[in-house]
């Protein structure tokens, strides 16, 4: 429906406010151009009714000052940034029409890495690209997109190919991109390019309101000023010397075939979020009773070998079984200058009160599972502690004899059930058999509760269950009957 | 009850403390935030997007803080200069966020293990302008859990930034943490962008042409600065009133101070330990107070002594502040600190 | 049958920045400069209206940079809209 009467679209404030000095007209130059794309993106915006919904990102650079003018949503972007900037909004309110208004500085220099991704990602938003191929605000400086020879406060002497490359062709670039839906470039400079920029202002807008996706418009834009032309001269530099380099054309327009897609952000329930959360996985503690706590002696250990034998995941699960008797614990792998010798570690340390240091240097137990790990720490292990040897991969003794050793044959055991990862938990289970520190049956409910991959929950109770038998079958009896070396 | 990994916890906390957002570039040793973000926040209806950089994931989290969402991201030292410029646009704009760093020895491209060397540029502001975020250090994974909830909390009762400033080894801990049972639904904010009629008044901007306009900002953060500094210290005592000699660390530090000090009171030393929960608003009244009360102090730090400074400055000239530091990522160990402290409580 | 005003330009004084885009995309060159040369409150000769020859076609509207400084009267909507196409009767 034709409009009887063109007028200031409603999408401008009435008055400028925001603005001071003379409120009612722009702080843009004479002839510039911003002037007339801000009043094609107030008419699309008017006659689509989506003023409560636009949110407009402002760059650095002339229009900086684009939030004096458009009555719906601002947000001021830093230099470069007005891409991420939408991101981050239309993410937040998916129903919102977000327009990035960017000059060249802002958009093809410092900000060529957000613009590149915000369109690689399809990010849905309407990109409008005011390319007047110089720096205005700042002075006249020399744009990415200065033409060849053009002579700017900052190329003096016309810009040369040697010293500063070549005009970038923003919209090539951008329709290079499988995700952009829409890309265009059109100018300001006779009546004609004028109407193709509305049409073209108006379907990136409408793409956005119709979910279809990122659409980019590069809009040619006279800057007498900064050209030191009359506005007529200006506009006619640009069909003379910039249209030959920034061929005004449609790049690429997938606007009807294009999917829609509308983000839906679903609200959950705390029971949702928290099962979402994965909490409450190991169940609450239960303690055996109190007077264990209070005379429990705080413990030291390290697990040592090297990164897919599981002493990682076997300080973990001790760990996790100590809070059933609500100790306070604390695990830390290896990392940093102490992963010397090749060997992953992690230290635990449990205790009834608050635990310091969780970093351990002298453990009470050292759990070693291959040679590396005893080389390395066995002269850390305190005196009277306990050292664990997997004697299936470590073939020596300890050079120790004021300290008390196991040689379990760990991973033997645990390829004899089938399940050779599992040697951590058959020296887990070994472990509690052997010292009765904590309940054998904690460590079976807990150990499939800590693991990643639960459906080896049941080779690895197993496996724990090997692990104590050894103990009871090699160590306990031995005991009993007559205290020999073991073999 | 659970057994979590701290870095993994910040993201739990942060989902039940109502964040729905995290943007952010992946850097060792902040990863396993990212990782954990991308794993959960989708699942509760949420956004992770790994942003092509940090100076896009920052403005990221500037576009969605501005439309009102609770929103996080997370980096290291060298991650966190390039934040520099949107945090100062963040606290001019007055919009909350929740930013962790999980410091790692630098400068330049340093290593991954940790150190404390971002105190000046998180505590005092890295980026341009009279400004000031608030910063919390945790010790522990319940903490990482706890403080964060208290970050989205004082990021919008204050409508600033706040820092969770941790380090390599506290991320990468395992400790029980007790998670809260119920989401927090953040209320309407009246200056945010929620694309619709009543909102589409807004304008989230710093930039204040009008003379004597920004000045008149300036003086009012300054004057939020000080409200924050008169509500919001923390800090941890442990054994401090009878102390001769009061150890100041944080993060990670604090927890080898701690063993320290429970060797060397053991040992009949009246050693105490003085632990700043916040870096800002720092405890520079109680470390006044201590001061006059005649207490020396011995300041540990993974830095060349950028806490130092804010100590010295709060205990005043007569106060006795020895001073300890290792650099590049070498972690003093529980007995070097103990021989370290006991040499001045001879 | 309603009476017809012919279709006509507007431009407010104190909003017109004299850059002249109006004057050269106007077919029918019906815009000048105000006849005194006078200079408004921003310290531009603003332009005028002939006062006929208007078609209506809305290129001076699109061509000005500024908000509100220009306003086309396109053609008054007959009451009867005889071709019920909207458009003025030949």
């Amino acid at each position: 429906m034709a409009k009887d009467i063109l007028q200031k679209p409603g999408a401008f404030f009435d008055q400028f406010d925001r603005k001071g000095g003379a409120q009612k007209t722009t702080h843009y130059c004479p002839g510039c151009g911003h002037g007339n794309a801000h009043k094609l993106i107030a008419e699309a915006i008017d006659d689509m009714g989506l003023q409560d919904r636009a949110v407009f990102v402002s760059p650095v650079g002339c229009s900086v000052f684009a939030y004096y003018y458009f009555d719906m949503g601002n947000i001021q972007a830093a230099h470069g940034r007005a891409p991420a900037v939408g991101t981050g909004v239309k993410r937040t309110r998916p129903n919102s029409i977000v327009i990035s208004y960017q000059g060249d500085g802002d958009l093809a220099s410092i900000g060529s890495a957000e613009i590149l991704h915000a369109a690689n990602r399809g990010e849905q938003m309407a990109v409008f690209f005011i390319n007047n191929a110089i720096y205005g605000m700042t002075g006249g400086q020399m744009a990415a997109t200065s033409l060849i020879g053009q002579k700017t406060t900052t190329s003096p002497y016309g810009r040369t190919v040697e010293n500063e490359g070549y005009p970038m062709q923003m919209a090539e670039i951008m329709a290079t991109l499988r995700a952009p839906v829409f890309v265009q470039r059109c100018h300001l400079a006779d009546s004609k390019g004028i109407m193709d920029t509305r049409k073209a202002v108006r379907k990136a807008i409408k793409n956005q309101a119709e979910g279809k996706g990122f659409s980019f418009v590069e809009i040619l834009s006279p800057c007498p000023t900064g050209w030191k032309m009359s506005t007529h001269d200006a506009c006619e530099y640009i069909k003379t010397n910039m249209l030959p380099i920034f061929p005004a054309k449609v790049f690429k327009d997938e606007s009807e075939t294009r999917e829609p897609f509308f983000r839906e952000i679903p609200t959950l329930t705390d029971e949702q979020v928290i099962k979402a959360l994965e909490l409450g996985m190991l169940g609450e503690p239960q303690p055996r009773d109190e007077k264990f706590l209070k005379n429990f002696t705080t413990m030291k250990y390290k697990f040592a070998g090297f990164g897919g034998q599981g002493v990682l995941t076997a300080g973990v699960i001790l760990a996790a079984t100590a809070m059933q008797e609500n100790l306070q614990v604390s695990w830390i792998p290896s990392y940093g200058p102490e992963m010397r010798g090749g060997t992953a570690n992690c230290s635990v340390v449990l205790s009834k009160d608050p635990i310091g240091s969780p970093l351990v240097v002298k453990p009470d137990v050292l759990a070693v599972m291959n040679d590396p790990s005893l080389d390395t720490f066995e002269n850390d292990l305190k005196p009277g502690g306990l050292l664990i040897v997997n004697s299936s991969i470590i073939a020596r003794k300890t050079k120790r004899t004021d300290i008390d050793t196991l040689y379990i044959p760990l991973t033997d055991i645990a390829s004899k059930m089938g399940l050779t990862a599992a040697a951590n938990m058959v020296l887990l289970g070994a472990y509690l058999e052997y010292t009765k520190l904590l309940p054998l049956e904690h460590l079976k409910l807990i150990a499939p509760r800590g693991l990643k991959r639960k459906e080896l929950a049941d080779k690895n109770v197993e496996a724990v269950e090997a692990g104590a038998k050894w103990v009871r079958e090699n160590i306990t009896a031995k005991k009993t009957k007559a205290p020999a070396p073991v073999a | 009850m659970e057994l979590i990994k701290a870095n993994e916890a910040v993201v739990k906390a942060a989902i039940l403390a109502g964040c729905t957002q995290y943007y952010g570039y992946p850097i060792t040793p902040a990863s396993e935030v990212a990782m954990a973000s991308a794993k959960y926040l989708p699942k509760v209806g949420g956004t992770f997007l790994q942003a092509e950089s940090e100076v896009a994931a920052i403005n990221m989290v500037y576009g969605a803080s501005g439309a009102g969402a609770r929103v996080m991201t997370a980096s290291s030292g060298p991650g966190i200069s390039l934040k520099q410029e949107g945090v100062s646009y963040m606290a001019a704009s007055e919009l909350p966020c929740v930013i962790v760093d999980v410091m790692r020895a630098g400068p330049g491209l340093g290593n991954i293990w940790p150190e404390q060397g971002d105190w000046n540029q998180v505590v005092h502001g890295g980026g341009h302008g009279n400004y000031k975020v608030i910063v919390l250090t945790p010790n522990c994974a319940q903490e990482m859990c706890d403080l964060t909830i208290l970050a989205f909390e004082l990021a919008e009762k204050y409508r600033t930034p706040v820092y969770l400033l941790t380090d390599a080894y506290i991320g990468q801990m395992m400790e029980p943490v007790n998670f809260p049972k119920e989401r927090v639904k953040p209320a309407r904010k009246d200056w945010a962008l929620y694309a619709d009629a009543d909102s589409h008044k807004n304008l989230v901007s710093s930039i204040f042409m009008s003379t004597g306009g920004l000045e008149e900002h300036n003086i009012h953060l300054q004057e939020k600065y000080a409200e924050i500094e008169k509500n919001e210290v923390r800090y941890q005592e442990v054994m401090v009133e009878d102390a001769d000699l009061v150890m100041i660390g944080y993060g990670f530090i604090s927890r080898m101070l701690l063993s320290v000090t429970e060797i060397l009171r053991e040992e009949g030393y009246k050693v105490g330990l003085l632990r700043p929960i916040t870096a800002f608003p720092f405890c520079s009244k109680r470390l006044e107070e201590l001061a006059g009360q005649g207490k020396t102090f011995l300041d540990v730090e993974l830095s060349n002594g950028q806490m130092l400074r804010d100590v010295r400055l709060a205990v005043g000239k007569d106060a006795t502040v020895h001073f300890y530091n290792r650099m590049g990522g070498i972690v003093p160990s529980v007995e070097e600190l103990t021989n370290v402290a006991r040499g001045y409580l001879k | 049958m309603a009476e017809y005003t012919q279709p006509r330009v507007e431009i407010v004084p104190n909003l017109c920045k004299a850059c002249q885009r109006c004057v050269d995309v106007c077919k029918p060159g019906v815009i000048e400069t105000n006849l005194e040369n006078a200079f408004n409150e921003l310290g531009y000769q603003w332009l005028v209206y002939k006062g006929e020859g208007c078609t209506g076609c809305g290129a001076c509207f699109y061509a000005c940079p500024e908000p509100g400084a220009i306003i086309v009267f396109k053609r008054t909507k007959a009451e009867e809209d005889v071709a019920g196409n909207g458009k003025a009767p030949k």
